[in-house]
């Protein structure tokens, strides 16, 4: 009967409305709410059970001091490093590989992928088992006859780190390589033609056409990658659970001992919110060039 | 009168409930005792459980303590508790009990007399927060052991050695023949429980007490501690080669003849005894590292969740006084070679190594260990430290000791 009633704003589109507020509540409570209330227990001294008792920066000042938090940050930049740099290249190589037309691409697409369906439990595993210096491939190179080689990473505190990367890699790439194929997929046949007809080298079409046309499956990849680079904890755990001694910690790892091991959740919480902080570092100058840079042009 | 009626029903069944015999109530316990002669034991417990007409609903966690207790307090805290649940006593629980969501013992324990039984005094002085008793101490382990494998000494050729200095000095021997001279298993808790006890064999028990019961920092970083730190360097070095995490494969290496010795609690004769070793001819054990005769009554306790079911909570009655039952002890015990916590059972059937440490029981040469004395979180920063200086070679002891006084003057 006032069918003819021009609908209120608020409930234009309500089913759609109505539909997202789980979501909204979701979002609302578990992300911010949660990030809100680590964040404010960061400044108490609770031990086990979460209390209201502020005493200041003193955890800040504590995590600082410690010498494991520094080693796992330092870890975390090295192992940042290394899979940015190398599971773009190495991805975006073996991508340009694939895209020349090549015989059995989809078999070979498939073994590049498939350690992605691994966890990285199991990658962590079976890295574990591969360097080990007793049966692994140390052990193999030695039965060969070269039986002074050395290759044991994961029980060499100065080297430990670059182990993991190796098994990050091997487990990641995969993907990365995936991404930059449809990247390079949806290059348009044409812009090949062209450059070729103007007599342009393969590798100069590549770094200065297809990658900046590429712009936006690099940023997808470069959050893809970041993350994972951030939350790395179960690889570590799996390969070497943060040994020999404290060499392979993660920031990760800090927070999950000290929350449950050490039963101290200020000081976990501290930790976790230095992590989000670095997060939001990164993020924050990237969004701002990236959506704010839009609205502008 | 509908009101009236229900009400007589309601009580006549809870009093039937009560007058009957006990029926069969499923009850969790949940524990960390996975390994062989864990898991044998733990079997005694169930099946002295299971005779009561209860049943023992077995909740192992695998990957040692520090694994289990982060499930086990999340369960409590999250509202799942279960029936009963294994921690070492001591500091572990003690927020949880604070936080009343562990149940108060006091009644049974008046009943069953605990106070007379629990031998030594201070096993349930650990159990009691605010003159209140939350648990049931089920055995008693010591860390100050030295285990050493007679097959790896006779291979290199050396005397078995009768205390530590000796064992240092067989170590070179030792290398030669391609043994490890001590393993020690990567896992955190080994390298800082194998520096507790270097600190109290050779430091000896007041230095012990001062470091970790006083919290005297000064001391800790004083020149008695630096003897200590230096026998820490000794068993660094010896310990380079071993490339094996858990404590039980640890122990493995000793049993067949890889490793000397290994500095390890009592527990790990449970794994010389599933392997089929005996005492005194296979393998050797020094308590107090042959230096400090003194064993530290650490262990483990059951504590039991407040539960709102009531023939559950009857349940946990019967489990804490079928714990304590002297035919339990004994068989719980034997197996997992480990001391009981009453004095007056029957121990014939214990083998060498038990019987030197019921002796030193029973002369009262005791201290109280660290999950007593210590935080969880200064034991875990104690932890990070000595992992560290383990694996680290070119870690220095200057460096090594400051930061141990450094955990100390904030240890709580």
């Amino acid at each position: 009967m006032s069918n003819s009633e021009r609908p209120n704003q608020l409930f234009r589109n309500l089913n759609a409305k109505i539909a997202s507020i789980p979501m909204i509540l979701t979002a609302l409570v578990v992300f911010v709410g949660g990030t809100a209330w680590t964040v404010l227990y960061s400044f108490t001294n609770s031990k086990l059970l979460p209390r209201l008792n502020f005493v200041g920066l003193d955890q800040y000042h504590r995590l600082w001091s410690t010498s494991r938090w520094l080693v796992s940050i330092e870890n975390l930049l090295i192992y940042g490093a290394i899979s940015l740099v190398f599971s773009l290249v190495i991805g975006f190589l073996l991508a340009a590989l694939l895209d020349q037309k090549i015989r059995f691409e989809d078999t070979f697409r498939t073994i590049f992928l498939y350690p992605f369906a691994l966890s990285f439990i199991v990658t962590g595993l079976v890295w574990q088992w591969l360097l080990n210096p007793d049966f692994g491939v140390q052990r193999v190179v030695r039965d060969l006859g070269w039986t002074s080689f050395s290759f044991d990473p994961l029980y060499n505190s100065s080297i430990v780190i670059y182990g993991i990367s190796i098994a990050a890699l091997w487990q990641g790439t995969g993907l990365i390589m995936c991404l930059m194929l449809a990247g390079l997929r949806g290059i348009d046949e044409d812009i090949w033609k062209a450059a070729r007809v103007d007599g342009i080298p393969t590798w100069k079409t590549y770094l200065f056409i297809i990658i900046p046309m590429m712009r936006p499956v690099f940023i997808t990849t470069l959050v893809i990658i970041a993350a994972g680079i951030v939350k790395v904890y179960d690889l570590v755990v799996a390969q070497t659970s943060g040994g020999p001694g404290i060499a392979s910690e993660v920031p990760a790892k800090y927070v999950y001992d000290y929350m449950f091991f050490a039963q101290n959740l200020g000081q976990g919480f501290a930790a976790s919110t230095m992590m989000l902080l670095s997060v939001v570092i990164v993020i924050v100058p990237w969004a701002y060039l990236e959506f704010g840079g839009k609205k502008r042009g | 009168m509908r009101y009236k009626f229900l009400t007589a029903a309601f009580a006549a069944t809870v009093a039937l409930n009560f007058a009957g015999p006990a029926a069969a109530t499923d009850l969790e316990v949940t524990h960390w005792w996975t390994s062989g002669g864990e898991a044998a034991a733990v079997a005694e417990l169930a099946k002295a459980f299971d005779a009561t007409g209860n049943h023992w609903v077995d909740g192992a966690i695998a990957g040692s303590g520090g694994t289990a207790r982060p499930i086990m307090i999340s369960r409590i805290t999250g509202g799942d508790p279960m029936g009963a649940t294994q921690f070492n006593h001591g500091r572990q629980a003690e927020e949880l009990v604070q936080a009343g969501l562990m149940r108060d013992l006091t009644d049974i324990a008046t009943k069953d007399k605990w106070t007379e039984i629990v031998r030594p005094k201070s096993l349930l002085d650990s159990c009691t927060i605010d003159g209140k008793i939350y648990c049931v101490p089920v055995n008693i382990h010591s860390w100050q052991w030295l285990w050493l494998s007679s097959e790896a000494f006779q291979k290199a050729g050396v005397p078995m050695p009768k205390d530590w200095n000796e064992f240092v000095a067989a170590a070179p021997a030792l290398e030669k023949a391609g043994i490890i001279p001590l393993a020690v298993g990567g896992q955190p808790w080994q390298a800082s429980g194998a520096f507790d006890v270097l600190l109290a064999a050779v430091g000896g028990t007041d230095a012990f007490l001062k470091v970790y019961k006083d919290k005297d920092a000064k001391f800790a970083a004083g020149p008695e501690i630096a003897k200590v730190f230096k026998a820490a360097d000794d068993a660094r070095k010896m310990a380079k080669n071993t490339n094996v995490q858990d404590w039980n494969q640890a122990t493995n290496l000793v049993i067949t003849g890889k490793a000397g010795g290994q500095i390890m609690g009592d527990w790990a004769q449970g794994e010389f005894q599933v392997a089929g070793k005996t005492a005194g001819k296979d393998y050797t054990c020094l308590p107090g590292l042959g230096l400090n005769e003194v064993i530290a009554t650490g262990g483990d306790a059951f504590y039991f969740p407040l539960l709102k079911d009531a023939d559950k909570s009857k349940a946990q009655e019967v489990l804490a006084e079928t714990l304590l039952d002297p035919k339990t002890q004994v068989a719980f015990n034997l197996k997992k070679g480990s001391l009981p916590v009453r004095g007056d059972v029957d121990l014939n059937t214990a083998n060498d190594c038990m019987k030197k440490g019921l002796a030193i029981l029973a002369k009262g040469a005791v201290i109280p260990w660290t999950d007593q004395l210590l935080s969880q979180d200064s034991q875990k920063q104690k932890e990070d430290l000595f992992s560290e200086f383990f694996a680290k070679a070119d870690m220095t002891l200057e460096d090594a000791q400051k930061r141990f006084a450094d955990i100390i003057a904030s240890a709580d």
